[in-house]
């Protein structure tokens, strides 16, 4: 067991927000989903407020070993989560976290308030990798506007609250210090980091969104080194991101100071890699006493 | 709907044989479901070197609507346009292929009298499509060259084809072959017939907008880039007259009547 934040997950691995849709892999692969669900802990997609319809096609670019994406935050908005997909993401046999993102304080307080009120839920992720639209910065850029939010939040909800760390910021580190002084229980990274392409025919950017974010092994090096530094400079629970492919490489993560792992883009590849990697964790975990987490100083 | 077990397996290489201007790869698959429906798809890559192609490409598996599927074997057919379709094309005996699926939901049963209309590589549907409804089924099928419409020889019976060069069939556009089907078939003429087609965007645009200028119902395979195939990144969507819907889910077959015009793609 891993105790991540109060909550007692059978395993280390979640799934990146965004990058599993519990639901519609229902669809495809039946209850045989259920039965070998592939993650420890369930991460909802990022949901909004009011609902989104997304950036226009093409949203996608693959890149060497990874993928650049400019999906937009489409979801159903907070009415119909609530209503459509929570009742069937409360049927997975893990605990649920769903992710958040506001456009100012009032959204993001009521989001919070909301759907810290759910039994179904026993964790919260707040996605500030969104432009506060007061103040016209990142939120999760910059220390003091995360630490505003968070303490905004905080009095809101008994259930943990995650920070989601962009790693699109001077110091993540400073990002994260703030967000625990300011009572945030966890924090996850990375996030995707700020990319683009261009069409190879017209030159112009391909992605309808213009830019997009890039993910998969490609910012593999990049995200162990963030969660090393955040994982020296807070004590709270750091769970772990980018580019995981194999047990070894979440071994990596742990060793560097993660208490879990996340995994997002493998699972494009295999929709069952979560459980591969849990396994070959296992394995490891076995073999090499010494990955205890944060054995990397 | 045929549901896909869950996770990737492997799939060994039975068959890789050149047909004209296209690839046909042939591989076991004793694991998954004897009867997907035509129309869905298999998201398909190598087990060995995918990747370290051209631009170190390619990452991701990539969709192939299956051809065929016969005693527990599965048939592809692709052309090579890029770093996975060239290493797909290049599998040799004693290889695996990781494939998941089937994937997403295909044609639905006809209501009318089946017209099947395919534009080049879009003919991979269409042929298990007719294993289905039977060999004298109506083919309408449109090519490049006559290297690319030896594809048609797949087809039971007849198949009328098109030919953007003449070089065999008639020297048309397939939707030719279709606006000349349909005059032949006006609305007082009793069974109407249902489209279905598959071919690249600028073809299905010409097909839809026939459709419905004749008032048929028409069902579309569609195409989008796609990452993941069931439903995870939301990177495969395609506009309708009720917002983005996700092909890998919701389609890559959609009624022709709930589609934008001009938005069959890019
Ligand atoms: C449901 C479905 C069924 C398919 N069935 C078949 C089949 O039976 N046989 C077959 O040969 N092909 C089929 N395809 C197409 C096949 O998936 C592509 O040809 C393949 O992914 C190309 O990969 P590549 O690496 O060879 O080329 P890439 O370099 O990846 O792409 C080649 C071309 O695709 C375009 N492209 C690349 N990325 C994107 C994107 N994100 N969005 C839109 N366009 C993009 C590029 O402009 C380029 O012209 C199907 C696609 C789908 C979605
Ligand atoms: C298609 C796609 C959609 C994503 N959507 C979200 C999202 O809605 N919210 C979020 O916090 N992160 C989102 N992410 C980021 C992932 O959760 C993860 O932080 C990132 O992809 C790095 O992990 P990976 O390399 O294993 O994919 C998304 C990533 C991808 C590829
Ligand atoms: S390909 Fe990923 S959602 Fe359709």
């Amino acid at each position: 067991m891993v105790d991540l934040c109060g909550v007692q997950l059978r395993g280390p691995v979640l799934n990146g927000s965004g990058t599993y849709d519990a639901i519609a892999a229902r669809r495809a692969f039946g209850d045989e989903l259920l039965e070998r669900f592939p993650f420890d802990c369930f991460v909802s997609k990022t949901i909004t407020l009011a609902p989104r319809q997304g950036n226009p096609p093409p949203r996608l670019w693959e890149t060497p070993a990874g993928l650049i994406n400019s999906i937009g935050l489409p979801n159903k908005g907070l009415a119909g989560f609530l209503a459509e997909d929570l009742p069937k993401l409360a049927e997975l046999p893990v605990p649920l976290c769903v992710s958040v993102m506001g456009f100012d304080h009032d959204e993001l307080n009521e989001l919070v308030a909301t759907v810290g009120a759910c039994d179904e839920v026993a964790l919260m992720e707040l996605n500030f990798s969104c432009p506060n639209v007061e103040t016209g910065l990142i939120m999760g850029a910059d220390p003091a506007e995360t630490a505003a939010a968070v303490e905004a939040l905080r009095p809101l909800t008994q259930k943990p609250l995650i920070v989601k760390l962009t790693p699109n910021a001077t110091e993540p580190a400073a990002v994260a210090r703030a967000a625990e002084a300011a009572g945030a229980d966890g924090v996850s990274l990375i996030n995707t980091l700020k990319g683009m392409a261009l069409d190879p025919k017209t030159h112009e950017p391909w992605l309808g969104g213009t830019t997009g974010g890039v993910s998969g092994p490609a910012v593999r090096a990049i995200a162990l080194e963030q969660v090393h530094s955040v994982s020296k400079a807070v004590q709270l629970p750091v769970i772990g991101m980018g580019g995981i492919a194999s047990g070894r490489d979440a071994a990596d993560f742990l060793t560097a100071g993660a208490t879990c792992v996340a995994v997002g883009t493998e699972s494009f590849r295999d929709p069952a890699a979560g459980a591969r990697i849990g396994a070959e964790l296992r394995a490891l975990s076995r073999k090499e006493r010494e990955f205890s987490s944060g054995a990397v100083r | 709907m045929t549901l896909a077990p869950f996770g990737r397996r492997l799939a060994p290489l039975v068959e890789n044989r050149r047909i004209g201007a296209y690839q046909l790869l042939i591989v076991d698959d004793p694991d998954g479901p004897r009867d997907p429906q035509p129309g869905q798809f298999y998201m398909l890559a190598t087990e060995e070197r995918w990747g370290a192609g051209e631009g170190e490409r390619p990452y991701l598996p990539r969709a192939f609507s299956f051809a065929r599927a016969r005693e527990g074997r599965l048939w592809f057919l692709l052309e090579d346009i890029g770093p996975g379709t060239h290493r797909l094309a290049q599998v040799g005996e004693g290889e695996n292929l990781w494939i998941t699926g089937p994937l997403g939901i295909g044609f639905d049963e006809p209501a009318g009298r089946p017209l099947l209309v395919g534009g080049g590589i879009g003919a991979a549907p269409l042929l298990c499509l007719q294993d289905q409804l039977g060999p004298e089924t109506k083919v309408l099928l449109g090519f490049r060259s006559a290297d690319h419409a030896e594809a048609a020889n797949l087809f039971a019976g007849e198949p009328q084809i098109a030919t953007d060069d003449g070089s065999v069939g008639k020297h048309a556009l397939v939707t030719e072959l279709l606006r000349e089907e349909l005059d032949l078939r006006p609305p007082t003429s009793g069974l109407r017939p249902t489209v279905y087609s598959c071919g690249p965007p600028p073809m299905l645009e010409a097909v839809r907008a026939l459709a419905s200028e004749r008032g048929v119902a028409a069902q579309l395979a569609l195409e989008s880039g796609m990452a993941c195939g069931f439903g995870a990144c939301f990177g495969c969507v395609v506009p309708t007259k009720d917002g983005y819907v996700r092909l890998c889910v919701d389609g890559p077959v959609l009624d022709a009547a709930d589609l934008v015009p001009g938005g069959v793609g890019h």
